[in-house]
């Protein structure tokens, strides 16, 4: 190494190597391989289990149809290659958690391959190389307690078991912690559209982890990698895998030898810790699956997955801005917010003559802001808004029918409640008065209450013309229209 | 009917006397428990019995038969052929709130939640199930001594084995407790004890039957299927149980040919069917330590088919050799697999020592006997990194070969005949230490499991006043072909006397002072 390179910080000495693994919870009525509910979230421990899942003796798994449509769409999705012919695999290892002593996955035949996925960074967008995506059941939940007498147990409950998982695997194409955590997010809203998966990660639905390694620039050698478990959001994906780089560049140009091993992410402490280290690799003794026939996906099946497909996250940014002349910021804050894409597309469809700019602004403003609010804890939240009424709402606006001010208090109320506009305004006497006749009368009678202000007018000086619109607006409780009213007085002071 | 007249009757016999009024379900099933009370402490058949499940099913079963009665002949002929008639169930069926153990310590205490496929389609024809039968633990075995509960004799001499694995339905068949009985045969397991005590037995086509609640042994190699005391009553059982079930993917959507009406009753018509009828005789099935006495046998039954119009033709499986090396890679891999999820934690036998390490190890090491330990560590190996591909991978080509081998000759022939065993029925214990020489057992019949081929063993006479089984091979999905063959077989030596023997130690089993089969290994050794 050069006297500059050893001279550089150390972290700018090395290039890292990181590859994803995702495992999402694929969006199923049924478990990958028996007739049992997958609604599990608010289930009595054991009760979403049968036979089969509990892996009984003389059980056989029959194959979900939905989970493979899934797993082949997302394949379609990502530009994956998928197989006309496809297996299923055993996966051997003992542990109380799995409770067939195997595991069926799919190993050398997976659903999909060597797709890719395209996101933003702050740097630009990065294309990631997606080696595989294939189909395996759920294991298991352990609970660790204390029993009566004091005694630790584990406890086991079945419900997850047996849950169809999607495992998406990247190549080691990322470098960065904020790639990663961007191919995340731009890989759940992809699976969100398609409807694959609500994966929630907070809720376990959608599990990262990251394989990190360093290397020094300008080699091509991988170097001793990590994998790196437990980060529970996307945030943390980010500051985990950071964290972890940085670790090892400082172990690396500290002389120290890193070993292969899993890493933990404390979140609160803001570092990874060692969970296990792997001595030898794992021999799962994977052999074909004999209670499951070979699946052939023929090309009428795969043709109507495709033709099922809707419009995907890139498509759509794409679309935004090309065709409705958005900005890429608006694009991207709206299609980067599942809840936001539906209530602009809704409101839009309602009220197809509006501006889509005036309906973005107030999507990417008023409704994140109440949505992002409520999540956050603070906030009314936007439960209740229905993009048909938010179109409504712009519509007045745009129609002058009522003030911009008063049209985020209305909005407000509908966002929490969900009733009609239209009966937010009329309960709320919002209505701008733009009407002639209806303002005449009222203006005639601020004339003649004030003749000193009116005097000033005729004289010219404009602070006298101010006070006498407020005085309508006060008459109208803010509900004429300023303009009107302002050409009117002029009107009726004959000053036009 | 005096009781002991009622279990000598087939199956069809029964069943004709249940239309006619001659005799009852319940009656028929007492007969048959009181049959099994006095004679199965020295022959140990049964691993369990379900007096009352089975009185409850009988008294359904006679008012299913008082309706027919009342409702007409149209009514009587539509019942189901197994209405009311008793069927033995190797202890590997799992049936609702019964014990099923698959011979295993394992199993222990073990009670199903759920019924197996079969059990369903059984309770369905209203056939009577008055309990479980013995075997090789985990259906691993040729000779039923493999049980955690103890060996099982032999009804012809009470000193050797019954075949195995499903050695106690092929020796309560035998032995006049039941007409029929259910096996299960991953490389000889129904064919072999039904060789070996005299009786019928059928393996079926590879998804023929679906393995919904058969407590697996080799996923890929296990079937389903029937004994009894002739081709008709098997071919009946048969039909009560196959056909495709949703719950086993591996099951076929292939309909489910009506066999037992179309066999005749008629001995001459029966006869008739080997008129013409190609059947090949495969060179490499006489094998090296095949008794001699088994081979005059089988060489006589295939004399007396052709002379009866057969044309017998000799045939090559060139790869017949490699079938037992194949079978000892591929089913102990699957079962290395198949039994990893007794473990203790949720279901059976449980011990707990130390971590979760401990309490597999010893509810595992004590939990498995010696043979089912044996083939998890082959299996294990044989799927182990770097071993794969020599092992298992290896085995699945050689296994495409020897399909091929059933292929070309299924292009000439319409049925294999050959012999089920290459010896009779061998003593308690002569075996036990020595897997190898008890793996050859099976070499006349594990070919027909690699290929899922259909194969058949119908009695063909004695050899030392033991039984020697006949078996006939037929093309995938051609069961008819082997009961018409069995059938026939049977017409032409109707007048034999051998058929005419009871097993020889029939009168034994009713003696008190004998000992049971645990004691007569125990004295031996
Ligand atoms: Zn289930």
């Amino acid at each position: 190494m050069g006297a500059a390179a050893a001279g550089a910080p150390v972290a700018a000495r090395y290039e890292a190597v990181i590859g994803i693994e995702i495992h999402v919870q694929l969006k199923t009525a049924s478990k990958m391989f028996c007739g049992c509910s997958t609604d599990i979230k608010d289930a009595a421990p054991n009760s979403r289990t049968c036979p089969v899942c509990l892996g009984l003796p003389g059980t056989l798994p029959v194959i979900n149809r939905r989970a493979v449509e899934l797993v082949l769409a997302t394949g379609i999705a990502i530009g994956a290659t998928t197989p006309e012919f496809t297996r299923w695999d055993r996966k051997n290892y003992f542990y109380p958690d799995l409770p067939k002593g195997y595991q069926i996955s799919q190993y050398d035949l997976p659903l999909a391959a060597n797709g890719h996925l395209t996101f933003d960074t702050s740097d630009g967008p990065v294309t990631v190389g997606i080696r595989r995506a294939h189909l395996e059941e759920d294991t298991a939940r352990l609970i660790h307690a204390t029993d009566a007498a004091g005694r630790r147990v584990s406890l086991v409950d079945f419900n997850r078991s047996g849950m169809p998982l999607m495992e998406i695997v990247t190549e080691p194409d990322l470098r960065t912690g904020e790639q990663a955590r961007r191919y995340a997010e731009e890989l759940r809203l992809l699976l969100l559209a398609i409807g694959a998966s609500d994966a929630a990660m907070e809720e376990g639905q959608m599990r990262v982890e990251a394989n990190v390694s360093l290397r020094p620039v300008g080699t091509d050698a991988f170097g001793t990698r990590t994998e790196v478990k437990n980060m529970n959001s996307f945030r943390s994906v980010e500051r985990a895998i950071a964290f972890e780089i940085e670790r090892q560049a400082r172990a690396l140009g500290a002389g120290e030898v890193l070993v292969q091993e899993t890493r933990g992410w404390d979140d609160d402490r803001g570092i990874t810790y060692t969970m296990r280290i792997k001595e030898d690799s794992d021999d799962y003794r994977y052999f074909p699956e004999p209670d499951l026939p070979p699946l052939r996906a023929d090309r009428a099946w795969l043709d109507a997955i495709r033709a099922g497909l809707p419009e995907l996250p890139a498509a759509r940014r794409a679309r935004y801005r090309d065709e409705l002349g958005l900005s890429a910021y608006d694009a991207a804050v709206l299609v980067g917010d599942p809840g936001a894409t539906a209530v602009f597309e809704a409101a839009l469809a309602a009220e197809p003559g509006l501006a889509p700019k005036a309906v973005a602004n107030w999507v990417t403003g008023e409704y994140l802001r109440l949505a992002k609010g409520a999540g956050e804890g603070s906030g009314a939240g936007a439960s209740g808004v229905d993009g048909a009424q938010l179109g409504r709402l712009v519509r007045l606006v745009a129609d002058g029918a009522i003030s911009g001010t008063n049209a985020k208090q209305v909005f407000e109320r509908h966002a929490l409640s969900g009733e009609p506009v239209d009966e937010i305004v009329a309960d709320l006497g919002l209505a701008q008065i733009s009407d002639r006749g209806a303002l005449i009368g009222i203006i005639d009678e601020v004339l003649a209450a004030n003749p000193g202000a009116v005097a000033d007018v005729r004289a010219g000086k404009g602070q006298a013309s101010g006070f006498l619109v407020g005085q309508v607006m006060k008459a109208t409780r803010g509900q004429a229209q300023a303009s009107v009213v302002q050409a009117l007085l002029r009107e009726r002071l004959g000053l036009d | 009917m005096a009781g002991n007249d009622l279990t000598r009757l087939r199956a069809h016999e029964m069943a004709a006397a249940l239309r006619a009024g001659d005799v009852s379900a319940r009656e028929l099933l007492e007969a048959s428990l009181a049959r099994i009370r006095a004679t199965d402490r020295p022959l140990h058949a049964w691993a369990s019995l379900d007096e009352d499940g089975a009185r409850d099913a009988a008294k359904a079963a006679d008012r299913r038969l008082a309706a027919a009665r009342g409702a007409g002949q149209e009514a009587l002929a539509a019942l189901p052929g197994l209405l009311g008639i008793p069927v033995a169930l190797k202890d590997l069926v799992v049936t609702r709130g019964l014990p099923s153990t698959a011979g295993s310590r394992i199993l222990g205490g073990f009670v199903g939640p759920y019924d197996a496929h079969i059990a369903e389609r059984l309770a369905e024809a209203g056939a009577i199930v008055p309990g479980k039968t013995n075997m090789d633990e985990f259906a691993m075995g040729s000779s039923t001594e493999h049980s955690a509960w103890g060996p099982t004799s032999n009804p012809w001499d009470l000193t050797r084995v019954p075949g195995g694995s499903s050695g106690g339905s092929a020796a309560a068949v035998a032995s006049y407790h039941v007409p029929l009985g259910i096996g299960t045969d991953t490389g000889g397991s129904i064919r072999q004890p039904a060789a070996l005590c005299g009786v019928v037995g059928l393996k079926p086509t590879y998804g023929r039957v679906s393995r919904y609640g058969i407590i697996a042994f080799a996923s890929s190699l296990d079937q389903i299927g029937p004994f009894g005391r002739d081709t008709r009553d098997a071919a009946t059982l048969l039909q009560a149980i196959a056909g495709r079930d949703e719950r086993d993917s591996t099951s076929a959507p292939i309909p489910v040919p009506d066999w037992s009406t179309e066999l005749a009753a008629n001995d001459d018509e029966a006869a008739g069917w080997l008129r013409g009828a190609r059947i090949g005789l495969p060179r490499q099935y006489f094998v090296k330590g095949m008794e001699p006495g088994v081979e005059a046998r089988v060489r006589e039954a295939v004399a007396a088919l052709e002379s009866a119009g057969a044309i017998i033709v000799e045939v090559d499986l060139p790869h017949t050799d490699y079938g037992l090396a194949t079978y000892y890679i591929i089913a102990p891999a699957e079962a290395s697999a198949n039994l990893a999820r007794y473990d203790g934690v949720r279901f059976g036998y449980s011990e707990h020592e130390g971590d979760v390490l401990g309490n597999y190890l010893a509810t595992r090491g004590r939990g498995f006997g010696a043979e089912v330990k044996r083939r998890i560590m082959l299996g294990t190996y044989a799927l182990s990194a770097g071993y794969y591909d020599a092992f298992y991978l290896k085995a699945q080509k050689v296994r495409t070969l020897i399909k091929a081998d059933f292929d070309a000759a299924f292009a000439s022939v319409d049925a294999l005949v050959a012999p089920t065993s290459p010896t009779v029925a061998f003593p308690l214990g002569a075996r036990l230490d020595d897997p190898v020489a008890m793996y050859l057992s099976d070499a006349c019949t594990l070919p027909v499991n690699i290929a899922g081929l259909p194969g058949l063993s119908v009695p063909c006479g004695l050899s030392d006043r033991l039984p020697v089984g006949l078996q006939f091979i037929g093309r995938a999905w051609d069961e008819g072909t082997l009961f018409h063959l069995g059938r026939a077989y049977e017409a032409i030596t109707a007048d034999a006397g051998w058929r005419r023997l009871d097993p020889a130690d029939l009168g034994a089993l009713e003696d008190p002072a004998t000992p049971t089969p645990a004691e007569r290994m125990a004295a031996h050794a």
